[in-house]
């Protein structure tokens, strides 16, 4: 005869919801579930009240209203006439381009400082402690100003490279002239470089919302296709070195399939420099990039590098030593142990946190507004709210765009990330 | 009990948050102070001097206001908001007030939900350059870059202006009139373009003002003035008829000087009610009869605290123009004190 265990059986009571630790951690789940959606409701209901008693409601109808404000720099046409979602693409763009420019420039100063730092030569490795030190501990805003500041100030001024026929008479040189075989100006409000033309361009594609410039498109299109060639050039090498041994000589194929096309194209489209010529207070013709955009690129690239090569030297760092000198025995020289044993091994360490810098990167754009960058800050967020009050539904699109941005980097990243993972096969 | 209190806080923060704006006159009282939104700085119209005092043709506005509702022109403390916040901090009830060069539009009546109370400027928008520039019109800045505030009315007629006279320019958007100053001056814009006062208070701190030129053309109506929220009717009003009081006093020849001796003297049934001698003028707007005498007493009258900050002979140097007195082929006109 078993001894039946006496278990409780008086069934439920209210207090095992505290003291049963059955239920105890559904309880406390379900309390905190409550408060948190009772926090939302007061927010939401307190936003609502607060919005009726002046008078305001929500909707996004200002979107489609003349926007009526000018926008210095502009990657797709845009003009005062526009509505104010067009203005947001605009900025939308600018802070794409700045953060884009960013992260490329960022990655590949902060592996070489990254990988300087661990540099034997002790001057060298010092020069790279100073810089990241220095560029880390300073806030970006700072930075940022710092760049535009000295861009802005050092300078010459358009009018400076105006030659008068009084100056050619006595023969005086004006006092600032062009670089680059007077194509590239720099003055205090920008550089101007020149812009490519095509004398029998494709035209552009007119899609209603938006039109495609169809030489850019073709031209893409060309070097993609030829980037496919050139691969399966390789592959096919490859392939042949493995069946036989020796490798087809491909480097001529591979330069004609590269280049060849690309230039046949733009030479056919009568490609040529519109290069900027000073009329009145500016220079006019070519493109003009802004000293706003060039401050802060630099100062964006300059400090998230630094951070970006503390992550690199402790990605190099985390290989063991074992593997460098398994390398060096086989008798790989130091520069092919770094890119093929170590770096790629690093890889899995840096990728990670190199993603988190990405994603300052992004949202640091929006310090732009400091030096007068219209991104997506200074567009939606600053002239768009101000002209039409609605704070708080651009400041929520604002969030939400920035939100949907990081997203498709960590996504992207992430996927990177995993293609880079030890496989356990 | 720690809870209750909780729960007692959070209802205290609602009912307040639900009744700013409700009884502005209520607040200032209990408070004792005036919460000015003023400008971040501009000479002559709203600035700190060296020791810290605000001084200017808006501050004194506040300073009026605070001596009728207050009895104290001291009582008032100025929050600096530049073109962005301005408009926020009012709303939010950050500030009881504000007086700070903006411009009446019809947008920010409806859709801001503001109520412009009065005038006290008139003024236009117009365009400063350095005079070897070389440019005596507006019209000739085809392919100038021009330095522009953020946030403000001129944006917007800047962009028409150009586009009515089918000319081109590249803006430089900036946040405020210090930062424009520092472009400017520069040379990272050829132009810069606000408010002709505006212009003329930026010019007053330049170390070569001489150097600068203000253009002819004035391109827009700027109307500015103080500006209350929507829905506090009491409040717009006390601020509307502290400052035409103002205007009735430089129209009757009621200084800050001789106020007391009028008061004594005069036979002028206006000026009587204006300074609280007769009727309950100032009870009608739930302040002391002498409110209206107390502003004038503190500040001066339109005239005086015109001549003062920004008139002619202060370093701005403007003249009067739209706002003299109707009576001298002005603007400036209040409606009867009675």
């Amino acid at each position: 005869m078993t001894m039946a265990t006496d278990s409780p059986k008086d069934g439920f009571r209210l207090s095992m919801l505290i003291y049963d630790t059955r239920y105890r951690s559904y309880t406390i789940q379900i309390v905190v579930l409550i408060l948190f959606a009772l926090a939302v409701a007061w927010l939401l209901n307190n936003t609502v009240q607060n919005l009726a008693a002046r008078g305001k409601e929500f909707n996004f109808g200002f979107l489609w209203q003349r926007a009526g404000y000018d926008i210095g720099q502009q990657l797709i046409p845009y003009n005062n006439d526009d509505n104010h979602f067009r203005a947001l693409l605009i900025g939308l763009l600018n802070t794409l381009v700045v953060a884009v420019l960013g992260c490329i420039f960022a990655t590949i100063l902060g592996v070489i400082v990254g990988v300087l730092r661990l540099s034997g030569n002790w001057l060298v490795s010092r020069l790279m402690t100073v810089y990241v030190e220095m560029f880390r501990n300073v806030p970006l805003l700072l930075w940022i100003l710092l760049s535009y500041v000295i861009l802005s100030e050092v300078t010459p001024q358009p009018r400076d490279f105006r030659v008068t026929d009084e100056m050619i008479a006595a023969g005086e040189e004006p006092a600032a002239s062009m670089m680059f075989f007077d194509t590239v100006a720099v003055t205090n409000r920008g550089t101007n470089i020149p812009s490519a033309l095509f004398e029998r361009g494709l035209g552009t594609l007119d899609l209603g919302f938006m039109s495609l410039n169809l030489d850019f498109w073709a031209i893409l299109a060309v070097i993609v296709a030829s980037i496919y060639v050139n691969r399966r050039i390789v592959h096919s090498a490859r392939a042949t070195q493995e069946a036989t041994g020796v490798r087809p000589v491909t480097w001529w194929k591979s330069i004609l399939v590269l280049f060849g096309p690309v230039i046949a194209l733009i030479v056919a489209m009568g490609f040529h420099l519109e290069i900027p010529e000073l009329k009145g207070f500016n220079f006019q013709g070519g493109i003009l990039v802004a000293h706003s955009f060039t401050a802060l690129l630099i100062a964006l690239t300059l400090y998230t590098a630094a951070f970006i090569a503390e992550i690199v030297r402790a990605g190099i760092q985390a290989i063991s030593r074992g593997q460098s000198e398994a390398a060096f025995a086989l008798g790989l020289r130091p520069n092919r142990t770094m890119s093929l044993i170590i770096l790629p091994q690093a890889l899995r360490v840096i990728i990670p946190p190199l993603i988190s810098q990405y994603l300052n990167l992004t949202k640091n754009t929006s310090l732009g507004i400091a030096v007068s960058y219209l991104d997506l800050r200074g567009t939606l967020g600053g002239i768009t709210l101000n002209q039409t009050g609605r704070e708080l539904e651009c400041m929520l699109l604002m969030m939400l765009i920035y939100l949907s941005i990081s997203l498709m980097i960590s996504a992207v990243m992430n996927m990177y990330n995993n293609s880079v993972q030890l496989k356990a096969r | 009990m720690k809870k209750s209190v909780f729960f007692g806080a959070l209802a205290a923060t609602t009912l307040v948050a639900g009744l700013a704006g409700a009884a502005t006159l209520d607040d200032i009282k209990a408070r004792g102070e005036l919460l000015c939104g003023s400008n971040t700085g501009l000479t002559g119209f709203g600035a700190p001097d060296a020791s810290g005092n605000w001084a200017g043709f808006d501050v004194d506005l506040c300073r009026a206001v605070a001596a009728a509702v207050l009895g104290d022109a001291n009582k008032v403390k100025f929050v600096p908001t530049t073109g962005e916040t301005r408009f926020t901090a009012l709303q939010s009830g950050e500030v009881d007030l504000l007086v700070r060069n903006s411009t009446w539009t019809s947008s920010r009546d409806s859709e801001l939900a503001l109520d412009f109370v009065a005038v006290n400027y008139y003024d236009g928008q117009g365009f400063m350059v350095k005079k070897d520039l070389g440019v005596s019109s507006a019209k000739e800045l085809d392919g100038a870059t021009v330095c522009i505030q953020t946030g403000t009315t001129t944006e917007l007629n800047l962009a028409d202006f150009f586009k009515q006279n089918n000319i081109s320019y590249q803006p430089v958007t900036v946040a405020d009139d210090s930062e424009a100053q520092r472009q400017y001056l520069a040379g990272a814009c050829d132009a810069y373009t606000t408010d002709a006062s505006g212009l003329a208070a930026s010019r007053a701190t330049m170390p070569d003002a001489e150097n600068h030129i203000i253009l002819p053309e004035i391109i827009s109506k700027e109307p500015l003035g103080p500006v209350v929220r929507h829905g506090d009717n009491n409040w717009g009003d006390i601020v509307r008829w502290t400052y035409y009081a103002l205007l009735i006093a430089e129209e009757k020849g009621v200084t800050s000087a001789n106020v007391e001796e009028v008061l004594a003297s005069t036979t002028d049934e206006e000026v009587k009610r204006l300074l609280g001698a007769s009727g309950e003028m100032g009870a009608k707007f739930g302040l002391d009869n002498d409110a209206f005498k107390r502003a004038i007493a503190a500040v001066g009258n339109y005239g005086e605290i015109f001549s003062r900050n920004i008139g002619e002979g202060t370093t701005i140097n403007l003249a009067r123009g739209l706002n003299a007195l109707w009576t001298q082929g002005g603007l400036q006109y209040a409606p009867p004190f009675r």
